[in-house]
């Protein structure tokens, strides 16, 4: 427990102990009146890349041609039907569903850093996506011995069963870190690594008595992709993303004084108990229900939030609603190269993640021990 | 709609070549095999990766792994037709092609002489050649009749899939090795449990196989051949006394295409004797 502790107090020393988020790093603050805007920028760059590009080849005219035809203005630019269909109920869902994926990652990376007062926690820790995975590998490689998942339309089981694992495994990790009376982020830590490597075990052992077919679906599965991404799947990730945005949004200096430590929000009248509980609900739902649909996607949890306090400074008043347009726009743009670069074939979106984020994350790492600092 | 106009003057008038071709993606090797037999070479634009057989199948675009293929990946080879092994996928990208307008055939996968047979007409039926198909399946149905076993014992077999170093399965009951090696004349050595299943060195010993059979395409994870002989547990096996180890192509063993009845005479030479 030595550790986190240490990078708690370099994490708490860097951000300032002077208020609220107000004093939380003066030279960062001056950026964060551009930050948001420059990202809303990226985040609509990334979404017209993504609708451009892709496997087949739709010219620049006949996707404004689609899309103006779509909001009712006829143009001259000519497209065929298929080009439409493949735009609209393609591109369009899958763009926007990794805007939400993203989005949601990225959320949950901010809540778990700001939970756990380190900014190396990452949404997994508290079993959210091991508890997904887990119930992913019991459906995909035991489904046809449960006769009584029949009864969910066939395109929702898996889903369905992912995010119900997800909910069951963090309620299990909450529960026996709560078993004290109050939930201790130290028993939350231990838990969840627990039970994740439980989670792992048990896919183990399924992978034993999978058949060949089942062991590629569990491994592509853990790889993440937005291939399954249709309007259903992007209105849900919609529906689950945008109200974990907006209560991040309001519980921002709540958050900030998390920073300083419980028993200090404690006595700057923060109900720290029923805030932290949220914070969990919260991330459980975003990234649930984000994994359930696409799969494991490595990294953006991580690293998005850590790369926002490096431009930006650690106020969640910035920080929480710039992680989430990063965190869009990088999935879009990591899901344009799993689409296009091996094309026909498709790149599973977690590798891509991985590859790049890896090395990304390792530099910051780097210059951190050079004495940079994480901010 | 373009190719039911092709299908409907292809019934009327056979032997006419047209200008303008159906443009088919195969996702399946014994799909593809398939629509080789029936003589739809020409209009196949695209197949998956497991589609190794004929060469020139090979040779043709890829559009990856038959169950996790991309919607926009096989659009981009403009098909009007995607003829589907049942076991492709995922689903929500085949109705995505459909949505798209594309025909989607889905074509029985089961490792069985029926469900080759079966392969055989819906493949024909799809493509507009359910004349060729009938004839094929009474060839392949009279060709696997007439096969005889060899009277004597029957042969211990063992059928062993490497995935890479040190990750070995083996087939046991309910799988299309399994089929195989009792089509051949010989006997699994191996009946315990269904499907595929990593076996310990004691039951590999246990089971005692007389000839240990593999696929040429999982030979280089063994590390070779001859690198069978070190795994774990076979070097007590009668199979290691006589050096018996064969290989045969993975398609041809396990897809259960057009080629079953030579398929079978292959390993009824293989493993005979």
């Amino acid at each position: 427990m030595t550790q986190p502790e240490t990078i708690t107090m370099r994490f708490a020393k860097g951000s300032g102990r002077t208020g609220l988020g107000e004093g939380l790093g003066k030279r960062a603050r001056s950026r964060q009146g551009w930050l948001v805007p420059v990202l809303i920028a990226g985040m609509l760059g990334s979404v017209v890349a993504g609708l451009m590009v892709g496997a087949v080849k739709i010219s620049f005219t006949s996707v404004w041609g689609i899309l103006a035809g779509e909001v009712g203005i006829p143009t001259e630019w000519s497209f065929t039907e298929r080009e439409a269909v493949i735009l609209l109920h393609l591109r369009m869902p899958r763009v926007l569903a990794g805007l939400f994926t993203g989005a949601a990652l990225a959320l949950g990376g901010v809540l778990m850093q700001a939970l756990f007062r380190n900014p190396l926690a990452d949404p997994g820790l508290i079993g959210v996506s091991s508890g997904a995975a887990m119930a992913a590998a019991v459906f995909m490689v035991l489904g046809g011995a449960l006769p009584w998942l029949g009864v969910l339309p066939t395109l929702w089981a898996l889903p369905a069963v992912a995010f119900g694992g997800a909910v069951a495994m963090t309620v299990v990790v909450i529960r026996i870190a709560g078993r004290m009376g109050e939930t201790r982020v130290e028993h939350l830590l231990l838990a969840g690594i627990a039970m994740n490597a439980l989670a792992g075990a048990v896919i183990g052992l399924l992978m034993v008595v999978a058949d060949d077919a089942q062991l590629r679906e569990v491994a592509f599965w853990s790889f993440g992709s937005l291939g399954r991404a249709g309007w259903p799947v992007t209105g849900v990730l919609a529906v689950t993303t945008l109200p974990v945005l907006v209560a991040a949004v309001f519980l921002h200096s709540w958050l900030n004084a998390l920073l300083l430590g419980e028993r200090e929000a404690a006595y700057l009248g923060v109900p720290v108990e029923g805030l932290k509980r949220g914070m969990l609900v919260l991330t459980c739902i975003a990234v649930g229900s984000a994994v359930s649909f696409t799969g494991l996607i490595g990294f953006v949890g991580l690293v998005v939030p850590h790369l926002v306090r490096l431009i930006a400074g650690p106020n969640h008043r910035g920080l929480v609603p710039a992680s989430a347009l990063l965190g869009g726009t990088l999935l879009t743009l990591a899901d344009l190269l799993a689409r296009t670069v091996v094309a026909p074939v498709e790149l599973p979106i977690g590798l891509v993640t991985a590859l790049l984020g890896a090395p990304f994350f390792l530099a910051l790492l780097m210059r951190d021990k050079r004495g940079g600092g994480v901010e | 709609m373009k190719i039911m106009v092709w299908m409907t003057g292809w019934l009327v008038m056979t032997g006419v070549t047209y200008a303008e071709l159906p443009r088919i993606v195969c996702l399946g090797g014994a799909v593809t095999e398939t629509v080789w037999a029936l003589g739809g070479a020409d209009w196949v634009i695209g197949v998956d990766d497991s589609s190794t057989f004929p060469e020139d199948a090979g040779l043709l675009p890829r559009v990856g792994y038959y169950r996790m293929i991309s919607a926009e990946g096989v659009l981009s080879l403009h098909p009007d037709l995607v003829l589907a092994s049942e076991e492709a996928g995922p689903r929500e990208a085949l109705m995505q092609i459909e949505r798209a307008g594309v025909r989607v055939e889905r074509i029985r996968a089961e490792a069985s002489v029926e469900g080759c047979l079966q392969r055989i007409h819906e493949v024909g039926v799809a493509i507009g050649r359910a004349e060729a198909a009938e004839a094929l399946a009474n060839e392949i149905g009279e060709a696997m009749a007439g096969l005889t076993v060899e009277e004597g014992r029957e042969r211990r077999v063992m059928f062993v899939f490497a995935h890479g170093a040190g990750a070995m399965n083996v087939a046991g009951r309910d799988t299309a090795a399994d089929r195989m090696i009792r089509l051949a004349g010989g006997r699994n050595a191996v009946t315990g449990y269904r499907g595929y299943r990593p076996l310990t060195s004691e039951a590999m010993v246990a089971a005692d196989p007389e000839v240990i059979l593999v696929t040429t395409g999982s030979l280089p994870a063994f590390g070779g051949g001859e690198a069978i002989w070190r795994v774990p547990g076979v070097q007590a096996t009668s199979a290691y006394a006589e050096r018996r180890v064969v290989a045969m192509d993975d398609l041809l063993l396990l897809g259960f295409g057009p080629r079953l009845p030579s398929a079978v005479m292959e390993l009824q030479r293989l493993i005979g004797r």
